[in-house]
């Protein structure tokens, strides 16, 4: 194992190299939200840290609160050649910037006939377990997922927000990049500078020949350990991490399903109408006839995130659901 | 009169008549039915369009709303390609993808024309903040109604020019009706150009229907941003004379107000100044207006020939790459 894979970095260390990479190499990359100056103590979660020490005011744009102006001013800037990185605070707070990102950032390659493409990234925080209650918690991908021209992505680990988060700054569509406020601190083996990983391509995170679990994001990491422990008992599970939500990479979901004829999906998000949804009606219209059990999702509660930890901690997807859910099916 | 000021007026008159032109075409087409789409006439909005965007150069930026034509028109943007897309050919601006609410044209800086009302700011404030960090001199010119400045977008994008000094230029073209609200019953400010003091930058209201002052004013306010001094609000007092969209009965409108409106009608009314002041001859004008007819026919006759996109069209463009899964079906 050469030195620097032997390094381990945390997803806040690996998502502020992947803008300080991005901004060195192209003059075009800029970074704008609230507080993101060193100033204002470089963003709420320290990822923008350093980088206006580095590459001054004009490239890393402290806003005021003001959501639309952040994401329209990055619809403006990228639709004039420039890759805006944005950085929402907190994921609820995108709510506010929507009509910029579904009627503009999503639509202008398209209604202008492939005249002007919006090449920005808008980075968001989110996800239960914080005890920020309501307001500050959902997982909202689903909403941007149902918006053809929008790319999504949910990270696992810090290599993967690294090469994911450049390739959404040097995709030339608009990507939101959800970011896990329970994971900025956990660590992972860095990659290799300047790797980047695909839009659009998930990632068969372990194989297994018996059930395929489908997730992204948090999750991810449960079920590997999950999977770890099926596999003493002799089942062995395949486990599918989406990296992109969308535009989905349903080759690679149904090949596996294909494969171990079950699925399990899991996701943090609420389950009504949403990517777990997807992804089972995707499964059914293809592979109905070959499936050995049903499609099954866990998910968290349809429930808004509450506040109490004894609460909370019922609200979020249960890892101990997934695994009799895998064992009813492997039945 | 400086000789300048005579050919920026004759000038101011060549594009109006053009755009008034356009809009009786397309209005005819309407009518008879050889054309059916959604249609929001600038009829009456003629005059501010075009001495607003005789300060901008092609590469300077424009974004515009669904009542946009006069704005494209006056910035450059080809009257075959705008008319294609009206009529949703392929040969549009778009390739007929847009539509007359969603016109784009970079290469005369037409960069969003957009249909959600007072979205375009925000983005106006992008464009001049690309420019801001470029330091490319470019200005940008965001054009929107009344009623547009009592949304959200309005005041966040002005307090962001502001903090921020940038390049742009917001002309509010009050036409004193936002759908059939009159302009007192939506607004609680007796002047929108007074909202600027709230962000600390220009304000200044223009009678937009006086073709001199608009383009003394929107001069000056091209010039600040030119020159890094920041963003001004121009207001340009106008009023249209179509009603809200094409068909629209009017029936909230004030009749008074409208025969006063149209007794200073701005394209005739500068036409006369022209003559008065003895910037131009009848003939002239009459040369002009031959031009801006025979322009128009041309166009509509390119667009009606024009072919339809071909289904392929429905799928490209989502993503620049296309996505695997979503290969066109054979
Ligand atoms: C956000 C939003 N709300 C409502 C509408 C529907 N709508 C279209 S035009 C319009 C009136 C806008 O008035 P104004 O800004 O004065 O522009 P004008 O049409 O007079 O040029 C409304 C309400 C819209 N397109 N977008
Ligand atoms: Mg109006």
């Amino acid at each position: 194992m050469s030195a620097a894979s032997a390094r381990k970095i945390t997803f806040q260390q690996a998502y502020n190299e992947a803008l300080d990479e991005a901004m060195a190499a192209d003059d075009s990359v800029f970074v704008l939200g609230e507080d993101v100056g060193d100033k204002e103590g470089g963003g709420t979660f320290k990822v923008t840290s350093g980088l206006s020490t580095k590459y001054g005011t004009s490239r890393v744009r402290t806003t005021p609160i003001s959501e639309q102006a952040i994401i329209g001013t990055a619809v403006g800037a990228a639709v004039a050649g420039m890759r805006p990185v944005a950085e929402i605070m907190l994921m609820n707070f995108i709510t506010l910037g929507l009509d910029q990102l579904v009627n503009h950032a999503a639509k202008l390659r398209y209604m202008s006939g492939g005249q002007t493409g919006v090449p920005l990234t808008v980075r968001t925080a989110t996800g239960a377990g914080g005890g920020f209650g309501g307001q500050h918690s959902d997982m909202l991908e689903a909403w941007l997922a149902h918006v053809p021209g929008l790319k999504v992505v949910v990270p696992s680990s810090p290599a993967d927000a690294k090469g994911l988060l450049l390739s959404s700054i040097f995709d030339d569509d608009p990507c939101v990049v959800i970011e896990h406020t329970q994971m900025y601190w956990s660590k992972g083996p860095a990659p290799e500078p300047g790797v980047r990983i695909p839009l659009g391509r998930a990632h068969i995170a372990r194989p297994g020949r018996d059930i395929s679990v489908i997730a992204y994001g948090r999750p991810v990491g449960e079920v590997l350990a999950l999977a770890d422990r099926l596999a003493g008992d002799g089942i062995e599970v395949e486990v599918v991490d989406l990296r992109t939500i969308s535009p989905l990479d349903e080759r690679t979901v149904l090949e596996s399903v294909a494969r171990t004829r079950r699925a399990v999906i899991v996701h943090e998000a609420v389950g009504q109408f949403g990517v777990g949804a997807e992804i089972s009606a995707r499964i059914g219209e293809e592979l109905h006839g070959d499936l050995a059990s049903p499609v099954v999702r866990v998910t968290s509660a349809n429930t808004p995130v509450p506040f109490s930890p004894a609460l909370e901690s019922r609200y979020l997807y249960q890892i101990p659901d997934v695994e009799s859910a895998i064992r009813k099916a492997c039945q | 009169m400086a000789d300048s000021d005579r050919t920026s007026l004759l000038s101011v008159y060549r594009t109006a008549a053009l755009i008034k032109a356009a809009d009786e075409k397309l209005r005819g087409l309407l009518t008879s039915g050889e054309l059916a789409v959604a249609y929001y006439s600038p009829r009456g909005q003629e005059v501010l369009a075009a001495a607003t965007s005789a300060h901008l150069d092609a590469q300077d930026y424009l974004v515009t709303t669904y009542r946009g034509i006069h704005d494209q028109i006056a910035k450059g943007a080809p009257l075959d390609l705008l008319f294609a897309e009206i009529f949703g050919r392929v040969t549009g601006t778009c390739k007929g993808k847009g539509g007359p609410m969603h016109v784009t044209h970079p290469s005369t800086g037409v960069m969003v024309t957009t249909g959600i009302v007072g979205s375009g700011l925000p983005i106006a404030v992008g464009l001049a903040t690309s420019s801001s960090i470029r330091g490319d001199g470019r200005v940008t010119v965001v054009c929107f109604g009344d009623g547009a400045s009592n949304i959200g977008a309005f005041h966040e994008a002005l307090n962001l020019a502001a903090v921020w000094k940038l390049p742009v230029v917001f002309v509010c073209q009050n036409n004193l009706y936002a759908e059939s609200t009159r302009y007192a019953d939506g607004t609680s400010a007796a002047r929108i150009a007074d909202r600027a003091v709230g962000y600390g930058i220009p304000g200044e209201r223009v009678d937009g229907n006086d073709a001199a002052a608009t383009l003394d004013v929107v001069g000056r306010a091209v010039a600040r941003a030119r020159a890094g001094e920041g963003p001004t609000l121009v207001e340009a007092v106008t009023y249209r004379f179509m009603g809200h969209y094409f068909g629209d009965p009017g029936a909230y409108m004030d009749a008074d107000e409208y025969a006063a409106a149209l007794a200073r009608d701005p394209v005739p009314a500068l036409r006369a100044r022209l003559i008065a002041d003895g910037v131009a001859d009848e003939a002239t004008l009459a040369d002009i207006e031959a031009e801006a007819t025979a322009k128009v026919e041309a166009a509509a006759a390119f667009a009606a020939d024009s072919p339809l996109p071909g289904v392929a069209e429905l799928t490209s463009d989502v993503y620049r790459e296309a996505v695997y899964h979503e290969e066109v079906p054979a």
